[in-house]
């Protein structure tokens, strides 16, 4: 009797703990899913208000209008997002092209010939590049840079390019110091540090037994990088470049500073442009009028959608090299 | 616009939670030009009545923004309102201090006071017609002066402001061209040039770049030493920036005339006028919603015409003229009411 009586106890004590168990696993799985689904309800309310505010712009000028219109005109309301689309494509584009290069060699010498000596040292210098706000290039391309750039460096390009034909376009007019040229050079900079890392971070993924067959075979460190190292992380280091890229487009102090905040389309890349991000700093606070402020808005929704488009080209192509390593 | 609302709502309702920590406080927002002077007398007049002043120069379409919005006790703006806006917005406008624009250069053997413009030139390179320093136009009002080939750089602000606002009203009074090409406003789309935010903004451009050409607040040019440039004002006079010719500009106005005070001082007649001259201006609520914070304001603003004017003659703004002052009192009483009755009875 007593013996049946401490079993019923036991299961009903063990189902009750079990049941407490539970029950602590679903609040738990529910609560991490409610921080979860915060995200997603973050991203689509500002989608949503960005497109509620967007909606006057659109509706005045048209998508297509607003996209292509290059004037940007307070006084008789005529606004066109063409300028500053075109800044912040090429200045970001300029930026990739310097700082891919420059990036991927920084990452090859930390990985394949640096002493070790010298790896951790150059790695953190690169991080802490990283780390300084963006106020400060800002500061430092206004103050030292764009005077440097116009006593020294701008006059010598026009001067060397003048009678190149397509070059002489590029590097035409006044040397101003600040300009798309300035800024695509800070955002270099900038973006610098994460393309660097990342490709440091997927060379290392690299097995070794790969790159030291190669030697094995004789191959010069220069074959081997072009032929084992590159290949077999291309999408990874792409991915790096896109999430420059990213940073690159949404960067709004350090630009403002040097880009010359001019709503023009220019040949020129000495002439001052202006991007997405440094338009809406510049003049949200001052916009009067409910169209000058609808084509802020609608501004930041361009920006929102081609930095969403970039980061999930990056994204998908990051999740392709998981998945080839993976098999 | 509900983004907008959302964003300045959060920020005010923001500064006046700490404002009522501080007891009542008068709140107001608006113009960057008039801010050293009105923190400057915020300050004097909490050590004299206890009562404090939270102003947040957010620039002067901000100010207009927010007194619209009913966030704040009162707006500043640089640009004044049409009679027929203040009507619409049910607001009462009046003007506080007189200032000026001043056209700064940074050029290389040219001293401050030394170059001369006139508006037309002024105008043409702003508009990027005129290039070089060595252009015959500029050559032509000084003939003395040494002046090489090289490029203007132009710097303007690229935020709305206040000053572009006196600015572009005085460039499209004396030049038909660029009243059709650019027009007048806080911001506007302009031919060339570098945009730099603020009023600091353009000043560091212009000292950072040489052969440039910008327009800051007289303060500004002032306290960072910057090359002034004289104009010949509309009687064709070489005049120098100073609290005496924009007093000089302001002497010749028309206030009493001029509905709701919509004085805009550029290219005013006189021997001596400044002719980028410009006012500086608050906006009230005819019927405000809190009559005693409004009260308040006034209160402040009838201290700052009697005992404020020896702080703005030391920031180089220009005091109002008793007469106009005397107005704007009348003003006050007849306009800002609460029930039928003035919320502030002066003198």
């Amino acid at each position: 009797m007593a013996a049946t009586d401490t079993s019923t106890v036991d299961t009903a004590s063990r189902a009750k703990a079990l049941d407490r168990l539970k029950l602590g696993d679903t609040i738990f799985k529910n609560l991490t899913f409610l921080s979860a689904l915060t995200v997603l309800l973050i991203l689509g309310g500002v989608l949503i208000s960005l497109m509620h505010g967007a909606w006057p712009a659109f509706r005045e000028f048209g998508f297509f209008g607003f996209i292509a219109g290059e004037s940007w005109n307070p006084v008789t309301e005529k606004f066109g997002a063409l300028a500053p689309i075109y800044g912040t494509i090429i200045a970001s584009f300029i930026a990739l092209l310097i700082a891919a290069p420059v990036g991927i060699g920084i990452a090859i010498f930390l990985t394949e010939l640096c002493p070790m000596s010298l790896r951790r040292p150059v790695g953190i210098a690169i991080e802490l590049l990283a780390g300084i706000p963006s106020i400060i290039y800002g500061i430092w391309g206004l103050f030292f840079f764009a005077p440097f750039l116009q006593v020294y460096v701008q006059p010598a390009l026009i001067k060397t390019f003048g009678s190149v034909p397509v070059l002489s376009t590029l590097f035409s007019g006044v040397p101003y110091g600040i300009g798309l040229l300035t800024a695509s050079l800070i955002l270099a900079i900038m973006v610098l540090p994460f393309i660097t890392s990342i490709a440091r971070d997927v060379f290392e993924t690299v097995p070794p037994v790969l790159k030291e067959s190669a030697y094995g075979m004789g191959c010069t460190t220069w074959e081997v990088v072009r032929n084992v190292v590159l290949p077999y992380t291309r999408t990874g280091v792409i991915g790096g470049m896109m999430l420059g890229l990213g940073r690159a487009l949404g960067e709004t102090m350090a630009v403002t500073f040097v880009i010359g905040n001019a709503h023009k389309v220019s040949a020129s890349l000495l002439a001052p442009a202006t991007t997405i991000s440094a338009t809406i700093a510049n003049e949200f606070t001052e916009a009067v009028g409910d169209i000058y402020t609808s084509s802020l808005i609608a501004l930041a929704l361009i920006l929102f959608i081609i930095t969403f488009m970039v980061l999930s080209a990056a994204r998908f192509m990051l999740m392709r090299l998981e998945k080839q390593k993976g098999a | 616009m509900y983004l907008s609302k959302l964003v300045s709502t959060f920020v005010i309702s923001s500064a006046l939670v700490t404002g009522i920590a501080q007891a009542a406080d008068i709140s107001g927002a608006g113009a960057t030009f008039p801010y050293p002077l009105y923190s400057k007398w915020a300050d004097t007049y909490k050590k004299e009545t206890g009562n404090g002043l939270n102003y947040q120069s957010i620039g002067s379409g901000g100010g207009i923004k927010q007194i619209k919005a009913k966030t704040v006790t009162f707006g500043a703006s640089d640009m004044p309102l049409k009679p027929e806006e203040l009507k619409e917005a049910g607001l009462v406008q009046f003007p506080t201090v007189v200032g000026g624009d001043v056209p700064v250069v940074n050029l290389e053997g040219i001293a401050s006071a030394e170059l001369v413009l006139d508006g037309p030139t002024l105008a043409k390179i702003f508009l990027g017609e005129i290039k070089t320093w060595d252009d015959a136009a500029i050559k032509a009002l000084n003939p003395t002066a040494k002046l090489s080939s090289q490029p203007i750089v132009v710097v303007r602000r690229s935020d709305g402001s206040g000053t572009t606002f006196i600015f572009t009203d005085y460039l499209s009074k004396v030049s038909p061209d660029w009243k059709a090409k650019v027009g007048a406003n806080t911001s506007v789309e302009w031919p060339v040039g570098i945009g730099a935010k603020g009023n600091e903004g353009v000043a560091n451009n212009v000292t950072q770049t040489k052969g440039s050409i910008g327009y800051v607040e007289y303060a500004y040019a002032k306290q960072n030493k910057m090359t002034a440039v004289r104009m010949i004002n509309k009687d064709g006079k070489a005049v120098s920036p100073n609290a005496e010719t924009f007093q000089a500009a302001a002497v010749n106005a028309n206030w009493e005339k001029s509905d709701g005070y919509y004085v805009i001082l550029t290219d005013e007649p006189g021997a001596n006028s400044w002719p980028i001259a410009g006012a500086t201006f608050i906006m009230m609520h005819k019927k405000p919603q809190d009559v005693a914070n409004s009260t308040e304001a006034l209160k402040f603003f009838d201290w700052a015409y009697t005992k404020g004017s020896q702080s703005a003659i030391d920031l180089d703004y220009v005091p109002m003229p008793a007469n106009v002052i005397a107005q704007i009192k009348k003003t006050w009483n007849t306009e800002i009411q609460a029930d039928g009755k003035p919320i502030y009875k002066t003198n």
